[in-house]
């Protein structure tokens, strides 16, 4: 079972850049890339617990703000050390200037 | 009655490292200043400009002064080029390889890469250990039995500290650390911060620089001059003393197991060669506070947050002076630091996170 969730306007995220957002107790990340695509990842680095949010975006790029591990949002594929476990993506939808995801 | 001082268990696999974990000092949620994100966005902005710009000066000085060197080999004239050559061979690349470590100085990271692996040949540091053990400073950041690079632990040992200046004992650990990697054989420490999947990596680099040691060896052999260990090896002792001199004021004489990097850190004020060669990691408050920040927009993190912080130390002998009486109370009272000073305009120390023992001794 998996439901679309709402997590924030479109507009609250600039183009190339990282939003927190939190649910059941559950925290993700949501990512605007320079093409203004959107995208969602577990919310911490896999490597110590950090929130994502809080790093920088690159192209398709995040980078955790603590220890500067690597990975690419669009597919969570861990890209550099400290990081080598990669992070799970979530479906994203853009509807109605909503940004909906799909929490499984 | 006043209680004898603990003895601190600085081993990574002891006493102090379990208790850290237990007790919650390991991996904790340190203190940041607030920062509204769009600043903190640019600040973080990444350019490759700025350290291609530094790297070829630093290059073409390396060059320069090496070449100078060995043209003027057996004169005297040869000793200005070789100061100039060791530092920028055993000092400079300590920042190049904290910077490029961190994926910061330049945008492009194969740029980054790249920098890393020569500067961490020169500073004789193993490029898969040093990334490692740096990610653990920067989370336990002087955490007794949990930072693997405190350099000068409680009561210091004055005499390990003097003979960093001239690498002898950092030279040393790092050839026996470089034969044993070689030999395949990572240590029980080493294990505790370096992922299994990267060991084999650090075994590799730890061949192939045993490999051009040896050259570099059977070359001055083969001349009967010493001139190729003054280029290649010699430099990380001779040259050594600028970085071990601006290392030491990062954390030297502050407070250790707490989680508030104004405590621990130091930011100093120096001058403009010295922090081209450090790479303006004397803003090392602010570098620890917000390490995805590059080296070269410290200075605007610092202007910005310093409202937070204690005042910077003004210079290199001002820190000096502050730091050696440290060192001396030291060997009488080990949990004895130099506690600074907020301004009244930071948000205060959560002391409530420091314990109050720890926090006496600095009275």
């Amino acid at each position: 079972m998996s439901d679309w969730v709402e997590a924030c306007a479109a507009d609250d995220i600039d183009e190339e850049d990282v939003m927190r957002f939190d649910h059941g107790g559950r925290t993700f990340a949501i990512y605007r890339s320079p093409d203004d695509e959107y995208f969602a990842t577990d919310g911490l680095c896999s490597h110590e617990k950090v929130h994502l949010a809080d790093g920088l975006v690159m192209d398709d790029i995040i980078e955790c703000p603590k220890h500067n591990g690597r990975f690419n949002y669009k597919t969570g594929a861990a890209r550099g050390a400290p990081v080598c476990v990669n992070l799970k993506t979530y479906p994203v939808k853009v509807d109605a200037g909503k940004v909906l995801v799909q929490i499984r | 009655m006043t209680a004898a001082p603990s003895r601190r268990d600085y081993s990574l696999i002891g006493r102090d490292a379990k208790l850290a974990v237990e007790n919650g000092l390991s991996a904790a949620e340190w203190y940041h200043t607030d920062i509204p994100r769009k600043q903190m966005k640019e600040l973080m902005q990444r350019s490759d400009g700025p350290a291609i710009r530094d790297t070829a000066i630093w290059l073409a000085a390396l060059i320069a002064s090496g070449a100078g060197g060995a043209w003027f080999w057996g004169t005297w004239w040869c000793v200005p080029f070789f100061f100039a050559y060791g530092v920028l061979y055993g000092s400079s690349t300590d920042s190049r390889w904290h910077e490029c470590g961190h994926g910061t100085a330049f945008r492009t990271q194969w740029m980054n890469d790249v920098v890393y692996q020569i500067a961490c040949f020169m500073i004789m540091r193993n490029p898969v250990t040093w990334r490692w053990s740096h990610t653990r400073h920067h989370t336990d950041t002087i955490i007794v039995g949990r930072d693997p690079e405190i350099s000068v632990m409680r009561p210091p040992d004055l005499a390990r500290a003097l003979l960093g200046f001239v690498g002898v004992l950092d030279a040393w650990h790092a050839m026996s650390d470089m034969l044993r990697n070689a030999a395949g054989n990572i240590s029980a420490a080493e294990k505790t911060f370096i992922p299994e999947q990267e060991q084999g990596k650090a075994i590799r680099i730890a061949r192939i620089w045993t490999a051009i040691y040896a050259a570099t060896i059977a070359l001055a052999l083969y001349t009967g001059s010493f001139l190729p260990l003054m280029l290649v090896g010699l430099p990380r002792l001779y040259g050594a003393w600028h970085h071990v001199m601006v290392g030491l004021l990062q954390h030297g004489g502050l407070a250790d197991n707490v989680i508030d990097h104004r405590l621990n850190s130091r930011t100093v004020y120096m001058n403009p060669i010295s922090r081209f060669i450090y790479w303006n990691m004397n803003y090392h408050v602010e570098h620890h506070m917000f390490p995805m920040v590059p080296y070269h927009a410290l200075p605007k993190l610092h202007a910005l947050i310093k409202h937070d912080l204690p005042a910077p130390t003004p210079s290199i002998l001002a820190g000096y002076r502050e730091m050696i009486p440290v060192f001396l109370r030291q060997l009488r009272n080990e949990d004895y630091f130099l506690k600074r000073e907020l301004p009244p305009t930071a948000r205060p120390y959560r002391e409530e996170f420091h314990s109050d023992a720890v926090a006496a001794a600095a009275e």
